[in-house]
């Protein structure tokens, strides 16, 4: 048990050197994730133990930057879960029509699928010019990315079902530019997009919103820090503002539960109280 | 075999009937919560929770994430997600890579089980093609829990419960019958 006891110990420093040098908090991850993301991260990078990473990424902040790449798990799909999408174009889409202008916030942002899906969907019901999005995410890299909007044309198949599921209204192949096995998104999508740096577990909230999406950001979170990101989430919120949630995660063991009703409970839409 | 808080259970091809099988052989009232992984392709979405519900006429739903271990529970890995339990004996959700092509995957739940349980937890590995499990059953008993595997002889596929005996010797090795009947004697601790 002592060797157990001693990787909980050595995860804890180096989840702690990472803050107490470059203020990324992990602190308040969920732990069975964050153990094994570490593991892998000492393979990967040969060390041959946990103590080992951690002097190697105090020192060495471009190591820093590589493990940042392996403890978030960027994973995302354009329209993934359609059913999600489909419940915002009819059942949300209709209300934020009464508001004049509007701002969006996609929280934990990733590589930036669900900002273009969003964007499209705006776009595809007139929304999008009167609409800012904002995108943040903490990994620079994965911001990169989202900016770019440069994706695997491999994948663009499965979007294109997706789109189609969730009620999309075009051709999807005109949502993109293909070249080199890559699928370049249209950049006027983008137009009213702003990605930003902006960490859940350390920052606060920027600006008012009428919707707030992040999904499957949460699950990565102990209950402490799903509780701080949900804070955040309503008093960014204005009054009667719609929160998107993963197809898994759910306020109900929030401290959060009561203080937003459920809009559409399997596609895990809910509205501040 | 006293002091068993929690069971996990995992199977991949034939694991449905196995399953079934296995939980009409517990009492109604069966109090230590079976927490299981069942590999299926990902395009079926999963209604497994519902099917066992029905069939088995007793609580039976998908482990949502932050949602606590409850006593008289039976609960499933959802599709495309990998499911763990926390220290706090609560359950989380996450989309790491796939473990042996799947996801949920059975070591990635039986390893976490076995860091929040300890010597409280019982792993089950029972039919399947491939070799999931192996590795999360030899961690529960390497952190002090109990560990059964289906007899290869009888399993549907014996791939899954070859693999584990590969890896460690587990404290029993039974046909379906005789780890249902070893379940139904546990008892959860009184509180």
């Amino acid at each position: 048990m002592t060797i157990e006891r001693n990787t909980d110990i050595e995860i804890r420093l180096l989840i702690e050197a990472i803050y107490l040098t470059y203020s990324y908090d992990f602190r308040d991850y969920s732990g069975a994730s964050i153990k094994r993301r570490v593991q892998h991260a000492v393979r990967q990078f040969g060390c041959s133990s946990i103590s080992a990473l951690q002097e190697r990424v105090l020192h060495d902040p471009g190591m820093f930057m590589q493990l940042l790449q392996l403890l978030t798990i960027p994973v995302s799909e354009m329209f993934r879960d359609p059913e999600h999408f489909l419940a915002i174009r009819r059942e949300v889409v209709p209300l934020l029509r009464t508001w004049p202008s509007l701002k969006i916030w996609i929280a934990g942002c990733s590589t930036g699928e669900e900002v273009y899906s969003m964007a499209i969907l705006l776009r595809e019901e007139g929304l999008l010019e009167r609409t800012i999005i904002y995108a943040t995410d903490i990994n620079p890299s994965s911001l990169d990315k989202a900016r770019q909007g440069i994706y695997s044309k491999q994948n663009m198949l499965e979007y294109a079902e997706n789109y189609r599921k969730a009620g999309g209204l075009r051709d999807f192949g005109e949502y993109y530019t293909a070249a080199y096995g890559n699928a370049i998104i249209d950049g006027s999508l983008r137009d009213n997009v702003t990605f930003a740096d902006h960490s859940l577990a350390t920052d606060s909230v920027f600006s008012e919103t009428q919707l707030v999406s992040c999904r499957n950001v949460l699950i990565y979170f102990n209950k402490a820090l799903q509780d701080r990101a949900f804070g955040l989430f309503h008093e960014s919120l204005c009054h009667r503002g719609f929160l998107a949630l993963g197809s898994k995660e759910t306020l109900d063991f929030s401290a959060y539960a009561g203080r937003f009703d459920t809009l559409a409970r399997p596609e895990r839409i809910y509205r501040k109280s | 075999m006293n002091g068993i808080e929690a069971v996990t259970l995992g199977a991949s091809a034939g694991g449905v009937s196995a399953l079934l099988t296995l939980f009409h052989a517990l009492p109604v009232d069966y109090a230590v919560p079976l927490v299981c992984v069942l590999h299926l392709p990902d395009d079926r979405h999963s209604h497994l929770a519902q099917v066992f519900s029905r069939r088995l006429r007793r609580p039976v739903c998908e482990a949502c994430d932050k949602q606590p271990v409850a006593p008289g529970m039976i609960y499933f890995a959802g599709p495309g997600y990998h499911l763990s339990v926390e220290q706090d004996r609560s359950f989380s959700l996450s989309q790491e890579e796939r473990v042996h092509f799947s996801r949920p995957s059975i070591d990635i739940l039986f390893e976490s089980a076995a860091d929040a349980y300890g010597p409280a937890l019982l792993g089950v590995l029972l039919t399947g093609a491939n070799e999931d499990g192996a590795r999360g059953l030899a961690r529960i008993k390497g952190l002090g829990g109990r560990t059964i595997v289906q007899d290869p002889r009888e399993a549907q596929v014996a791939t899954m419960p070859r693999a584990a005996l590969a890896l460690h010797h587990p404290d029993h090795i039974l046909p379906l019958s005789g780890i249902g009947q070893l379940l139904a004697t546990l008892e959860l601790p009184e509180c």
